[in-house]
């Protein structure tokens, strides 16, 4: 006797297979099919998108919508459901809203100007590389290089105190986490709020040429506005970077060959960038989106009210658009990934991103050609609980 | 090749930049696309394709000739 797999089979979110760099099985497989269903922490249901030309239809399309206020948005965790109740940033809004609060940013993540800070990241890469190999090895290469990194810098960029970066680096922590609680995220999310609104108070009476400050001096925003736009450009512009700078080191690590590719010809540092992102797609849920008008996507009706969760992890594992795509070839180009999403809202800090991940791998490889994982490979804990994956800890010694 | 931009679809990404400087730039003010080489000479054609594919907001447009 045969079973037959019941449609809505996949769970959200689905265990990770014996790969740890590698999507879920359950999303994999879901491959094969233009799209299924999965069922949510709340009981609900959406309709998982896994194939890459599907996701780029789907991001692409203005009748799907990231505007969490419409009926039928899907939410991955009680406490995603509870961060986009209350004075949600421009990634939970559509255009023009979303469009208006974007174009206020976008002008600072130019690639011109983002290239102008080339000289800085890589001042702070060597510092805090230099403080982490002045003590004996091992060292805990999150804690020590991998967070503060991206940390300083998005600090540097919105002039927020960088000292203060235990208060928001927990927080943000909390905000990201699956099991966290509505509660314990509303707690946390109104600390940061209070804190940053607390600081453009500060930055209204003493001005300075950083992002938050010019927020404030076009006058058309109010404080709290400008404390959800810093809280957005905040979060992301540490957690990301520094999990995929960690889980980088890991991947590379633990492919020896692609690891000394890498170290005899530098100058493939951008094309093995651009693979890691593919290959890693740390953000583990996705992206969500919910129909406001009847779509077709891949030959499947998808109903107004009805959430849709585009699976970048599997897009940038699909075979028709990447040869051999479960394996990391720091040499292929890799461009076409949607690891940055896809569509209007496609990470504002890409080139940011891009310009940290380069100078931090490239300058790891070069100064540490020793560097090695300190512990048993099965000792490491992945972040299987948020939003986005990468390690807990990594032991390394040089 | 004959390559055209929609300002009103580009949001800013900027990875047109990052494929081929020599064809696209961005405005300083707002990050949005600006058309430096309309008609891209034979060696730069395969990167502007490459641009046009991973433009996030599928504002640039060729006219293959």
């Amino acid at each position: 006797m045969t079973t037959v797999e019941p449609i809505d089979a996949i769970t959200f979110p689905a265990p990770r297979g014996g790969c740890p760099f590698a999507p879920p099985p359950a999303y994999q497989e879901a491959l094969e099919r233009p799209v299924s269903r999965i069922s949510l922490w709340d009981g609900s249901h959406a309709w998982l998108v896994t194939r890459h030309e599907d996701v780029r239809a789907v991001m692409g399309d203005r009748r799907f919508s990231a505007d969490a206020r419409n009926a039928g948005f899907p939410f991955l965790s009680e406490g995603r459901r509870e961060l986009a109740a209350e004075s949600p940033s421009f990634i939970r809004m559509d255009d023009p809203e979303h469009a208006r609060y974007r174009r206020m940013l976008t002008g600072d993540f130019i690639i011109k100007r983002v290239e102008t800070l080339r000289p800085e990241v890589q001042r702070i890469v060597d510092d805090f590389l230099d403080r982490m190999t002045s003590h004996h090895p091992p060292a805990d290469l999150v804690a020590e290089f991998a967070l503060p990194v991206p940390s300083l810098v998005i600090c540097m960029l919105l002039g927020v105190p960088y000292q203060d970066h235990d208060f928001f680096q927990e927080r943000s922590r909390i905000l990201l986490r699956n099991h966290s609680t509505a509660e314990q995220v509303r707690r946390a999310r109104d600390e940061l709020s209070a804190y940053l609104e607390e600081l453009a108070e500060r930055k209204a009476q003493d001005p300075d040429d950083r992002i938050i400050s010019r927020l404030l001096a076009r006058g058309d925003l109010t404080r709290s506005e400008v404390a959800a736009m810093s809280l957005l450009l905040l979060v992301a512009g540490h957690e990301t970077t520094a999990n995929m700078t960690a889980l980088s080191t890991l991947a590379l690590l633990r492919d020896p060959v692609q690891l000394a590719r890498l170290r005899k010809d530098p100058t493939l540092i951008k094309g093995a960038v651009e693979e890691l992102l593919r290959f890693l797609s740390i953000v583990q849920g996705g992206t969500v989106r919910v129909a406001v008008e009847t779509a077709e996507i891949g030959g499947t009706t998808i109903a107004a009210g009805e959430g849709v969760i585009c699976m970048l992890s599997t897009a940038n594992r699909d075979g028709s658009v990447f040869a051999s795509p479960d394996e990391l070839d720091v040499g292929r180009d890799a461009r076409r990934h949607v690891a940055f999403g896809f569509g209007v809202h496609q990470c504002l800090g890409q080139p940011l991103a891009r310009l940290e991940l380069q100078i931090a791998l490239e300058t790891l490889i070069r100064r540490l050609p020793g560097l090695r994982l300190a512990v048993p490979a099965e000792q490491i804990r992945y972040r299987t609980d948020a939003a986005v994956y990468g390690v807990e800890e990594l032991p390394v010694a040089w | 090749m004959r390559v055209s931009v929609d300002p009103d679809r580009c949001c800013s990404s900027g990875q047109c930049v990052a494929a081929v400087p020599e064809v696209f730039d961005q405005s300083e003010d707002d990050g949005v696309v600006l058309l430096v080489l309309p008609l891209p000479p034979a060696e730069l054609r395969s990167a502007v394709r490459t641009a046009a594919a991973i433009c996030p907001g599928r504002a640039i447009s060729v006219q293959e000739s």
